[in-house]
């Protein structure tokens, strides 16, 4: 292997920050490539598809073909005596009931009585090849009693003749509704010098990863239970795995293997997870279950389809007075995140501008759609575009310049926003000066030509649910294990999943860090709940500050140990030593040290065993009323965006030529690796504003394909100009808040502002389509012409 | 019940005579018989790339091609770049670059991208762009993709293929 790929600390590794801006640190703050980067390049990298096991079986899952249907009957006798076949399921064997969220669970391996969505699965079959598992589906005999189907969730809240759920409100198919109300938002509209409403609409979307969920589960004779998943979350898996198949979790190993993409797509655990597991534990022998892409799409849980309703007031000065928010979700068959869910797309408004007054009324409907859940930005995206073409339209109602605007209502640092969410570090103001700054924004503004447009957006987002999903037993959101061996390596165990975004990186940049040694001296232990502690999952922005936190923890315990050990054998106290170069010596005389090898030597004389520990539970917050918990987080991300568009007016179509992204996410561990998720974050959030739409026709997914499913290519990427603003957040381990979710937020609502820049119309109907621009024009020529929307009276100075 | 036919071809400069089955896919060859787990499956319907190999030098989607039709040729994969254990100039950029996150699509980019530079060694950015225009990712952007592609360009080690 080359010498570069497995140093990413080396001397080839690229590093741009200089030594001031990183703090005095020699690895954080460094653009440090991913250290499972040289096994990426070679095809190395082990996912669970390329994983074999000694006599593995096929299994296979059988879809429904009715979007909502009583099951009378599935025949099956014809499948299992097919030569071949191992085994076959159906929903009775386990029937268990299990979900991400410990008050929700309504969704089971396989289907039982009923079928809820077309695709959901009715059967599983394990076979020696695939061939003779599509036999046994053409085998299996799915009698169906057709039942009232439901694709609006809107018709959902009124009294329905089958419920999807036994479980939904009253005779509807409400799954969630969340009213709250802070301050006095009729007052504030009543006395408000200017105010203004906004109905957005939103298509459902997917996550798109590019590796289809893959699993594979051993029974062993020893009985144990052995399961490798694509997860973002093993240890939600092992207690769903544990809690359905009846099987204590210490007969349950779960292990993650490299997982290709997850964007929230991953972290619930899943019923093709439970049904392998199931049909392993019925033959006895490994089972891999690989969905094909059209499943991905079927078993979905990506951003929900969302109506919503903003209205925002201000006074003569401009200063935001009140906001009132109804949000209308579409659940899907199942609730997955969706309590979750329904709480974020209200309280995720609250931030970054001072908002004294707030109402919110939000429905999460279950439909017969496959089940919406948790994608990236979860909860924040679909709001936030709303909101933030709300700010722009008020801007122009107040004749104010937009950015100008928002300056004046920011929150500020070290302050509370009226439903208690406790913010410390705040970035804010300069995201929004940097992205003024770079874009030029002031001569930019209303200024282009006609079909050429500028807009701004600002952003937050949680850096960690301070709340966990589960809370007993009271478990630290995420500890960390580290274990050095007589040849000096450490190694760190822990749960934390690293699905692309960098957390084995940042491990072994933090431990590496604070004991003073060289990177490729750690091993990051893959996650195996054998081995790992409990980290509650990669979701909700949460790894970076809680594993971050627990990984420094666990190495300043370590520095502890080997200080003693430095310190006796130098002479000197164990709190004079300092830790650099992989070596132990004593502060301001590097001369007088022992290399980490002796001092680790020498503790292991004493102790046998060199082990240390950390861990990371945030402190109680929030106020304590019903949801209080929901948004709570012990660090924020701030935001702003510009955006530089132009329309083709022939055509409709949209080139987004530039986003100025100017983020805070505290001190930056690795700015290579917080670029690479601003930057994915714009092209994910662009394929929402732009072309990306689950497309149903009544209960039907019509374009379950990568091909009419359209994630966008890499000719419509715009320009990126990364703008890392944050300064330390107080709490975050050495400065660090999220970066992974925040980041794609922003840039949706500033593409939306920088069209109605470009043409003078306000587009609320996501994605914009070229065709939905096309017509808009067509219409507005009709109409006398579109044209650019006015010059704000406000001078732009601020 | 299933015939066998015979196949003959090179894998990563090394030849191989086999008997498969008619319908055996190119993609399922390699992964299932071969074991050369390096090309992933990501659709079946060559819409993502992942499955991208070079047949003679010629990017190809191998999800999409029976293996029988490929008789006679040679096809590279991830695991054919490079030699003697050392990284390609690309593989090197897509390292220090930042262009692999998950890494699940970066066999199939880099197959394409080796190609591209072999018979285009100083590419523009529009250039590389439509040339991985066939290939999706979902964690990158294709921002640091594009960077390393531009960066291997410039260093101007061609590509070493078997």
């Amino acid at each position: 292997m080359a010498k570069s790929a497995s140093e990413p600390g080396g001397p080839t590794a690229e590093v741009r920050s200089n030594p001031a801006s990183t703090g005095g640190y020699r690895l954080i703050g460094r653009r440090l490539p991913l250290v499972d980067a040289a096994l990426k390049v070679t095809g190395r990298a082990e996912y669970t598809d390329d994983l074999k096991r000694p006599g593995l079986l096929v299994g296979r899952l059988l879809k429904s073909t009715q979007a909502h249907a009583r099951i009378v009957e599935v025949e099956v006798s014809a499948a299992r005596a097919l030569p071949g076949v191992a085994a076959v399921l159906t929903g009775e064997r386990f029937p268990t009931p299990f979900g991400v969220l410990p008050m929700t669970h309504d969704e089971t391996a396989l289907a039982v009585e009923k079928v809820r969505h077309y695709g959901e699965w009715v059967a599983a079959v394990a076979a020696q090849d695939e061939e003779t598992c599509e036999e046994a589906f053409r085998r299996i005999r799915v009698r169906y009693e057709p039942l009232p189907v439901y694709d609006d969730p809107e018709a959902g809240q009124r009294p329905v003749a089958e419920k999807i759920h036994a479980r939904a409100l009253r005779d509807t198919n409400i799954q969630k509704e969340v009213f709250q109300h802070f301050g006095d938002v009729p007052r504030a509209f009543r006395e408000a010098y200017a105010e203004v409403k906004v109905q957005g609409r939103f298509a459902g979307v997917n996550h798109g990863f590019t590796e289809p969920h893959c699993v594979l589960a051993e029974a062993t004779p020893d009985g144990r239970l052995t399961v490798w998943s694509a997860t973002q979350v093993p240890h939600y898996l092992h207690r769903a795995l544990s809690e359905v198949l009846g099987l204590p979790l210490h007969r349950i190993r779960v292990i993650k293997p490299e997982v290709g993409g997850g964007f929230g797509g991953k972290s619930d655990p899943f019923p093709h997870e439970i049904a392998c597991a199931a049909l392993a534990l019925e033959t006895g022998r490994a089972v891999k279950l690989l969905l094909d892409r059209e499943d991905v799409f079927y078993v979905n849980h990506g951003r929900h389809p969302t109506r919503n309703t903003v209205r925002l007031a201000a006074n003569e000065a401009g200063e935001f007075t009140a906001l009132d928010v109804e949000a209308l979700l579409d659940g899907g068959a199942f609730s997955s995140f969706g309590v979750v869910t329904t709480y974020y797309n209200g309280v995720l408004a609250l931030g970054p501008y001072r908002l004294p007054a707030f109402r919110y009324h939000g429905v999460r409907a279950y439909t017969n759609h496959p089940p919406s859940g948790a994608m990236r930005a979860h909860g924040g995206t679909n709001i936030r575009y709303s909101l933030e073409m709300a700010v722009d339209a008020l801007a122009e109602r107040l004749g104010r310049d937009p950015l100008a605007l928002r300056l004046q209502n920011l929150l500020s640092a070290n302050t509370q926003t009226v439903n208690e969410f406790r913010i410390t570090s705040n970035g804010a103001r300069d995201c929004l000066t940097a992205v003024r700054e770079r874009s030029r924004w002031r001569e930019r503004f209303r200024q282009l030509p006609f079909g050429e447009g500028i807009g701004v957006a600002c952003g937050f987002y949680i850096s960690g649910s301070n709340s966990p999903i589960h809370f007993t037993p009271r478990f630290p959101q995420c500890t960390v294990h580290l274990k050095v061996d007589m040849d000096g390596g450490v190694t760190i165990h822990c749960g934390a999943a690293d699905i692309g975004q960098g957390s084995k990186t940042l491990l072994a940049q933090v431990v590496a860090e604070v004991l003073g040694i060289r990177m490729d001296r750690t091993r990051v232990a893959a996650v195996d709940s054998d081995t790992a502690p409990v980290d509650l999952g990669s979701y909700s922005s949460r790894v970076t500050f809680m594993m971050g936190n627990a990984a420094k923890r666990a190495a300043e315990e370590l520095r502890e140990i080997l200080s003693r050990s430095a310190g006796e054998i130098l002479g000197h106290p164990p709190e004079e030593m300092s830790f650099e170069d992989e070596r132990i010596h004593r502060e301001g005389s590097p001369e007088v040290g022992v290399d980490f090898l002796t001092a680790v030597h020498r503790a292991m004389e004493h102790r046998g065993a060199l082990v240390a520990s950390g861990s990371y539970e945030s402190q109680p917050m929030g106020g304590t009323f019903k949801g209080a918990k929901a948004g709570t987080a012990p660090a924020y991300s701030f935001s702003a965006y510009v955006s530089h568009v132009k329309v083709d007016l022939e055509t409709g179509f949209v080139d987004v030529k530039k986003v100025w992204a100017a983020f805070d996410c505290g001190r930056a561990l690795n700015p290579l690796a917080v670029e690479g998720q601003i930057e994915g974050s714009i092209h994910m959030g662009l394929g929402q504003l732009l072309s990306e739409s689950m497309d149903y026709r009544g209960a039907r997914l019509m374009n379950p394909s990568l091909l009419e499913y359209k994630i966008l290519a890499p000719q419509q990427m715009p320009e990126v100009e990364c703008l890392l603003v944050g300064g330390e957040d107080p709490e975050g381990p050495f400065g660090a808040k999220e970066a992974g979710e925040g980041p794609l937020i922003p840039v949706l609502p500033s593409v939306g502002a920088a069209i109605h820049d470009a043409l003078g119309i306000r587009f609320l109907d996501l994605p914009i389509t070229p065709e939905k621009i096309f017509r808009a024009l067509e219409r507005s020529r009709r109409d006398g012409g579109a044209k650019k929307p006015p010059l704000p009276r406000e001078t732009t100075e601020s | 019940m299933t015939r066998s036919v015979s196949l003959r071809l090179r894998v990563n400069g090394v030849p191989l005579e086999r008997s498969i089955p008619p319908n055996r896919i190119l993609l399922d060859l390699l992964r299932e018989d071969l074991n050369l787990t390096g090309t992933k499956r990501g659709c079946d319907l060559g819409t993502c790339g992942c499955c991208t190999v070079l047949l003679d030098g010629v990017p190809t989607l191998s999800c999409l091609t029976l293996a029988k039709l490929v008789e006679g040729t040679e096809v590279t994969t991830v695991e054919g770049l490079g030699e003697h254990g050392e990284l390609t100039a690309l593989q090197r950029a897509f390292v220090e670059r930042g262009a692999t996150q998950c890494g699940f699509c970066t066999p199939g980019f880099l197959m394409t991208a080796t190609a591209l530079l072999r018979d285009h060694p100083t590419v523009s950015r529009k250039e590389i762009q439509e040339a991985l225009s066939g290939n999706l990712c979902r964690c990158t952007g294709y921002v640091k993709i594009i960077e390393a592609v531009e960066a291997a360009s410039r260093s101007g080690a061609s590509p070493s293929l078997p």
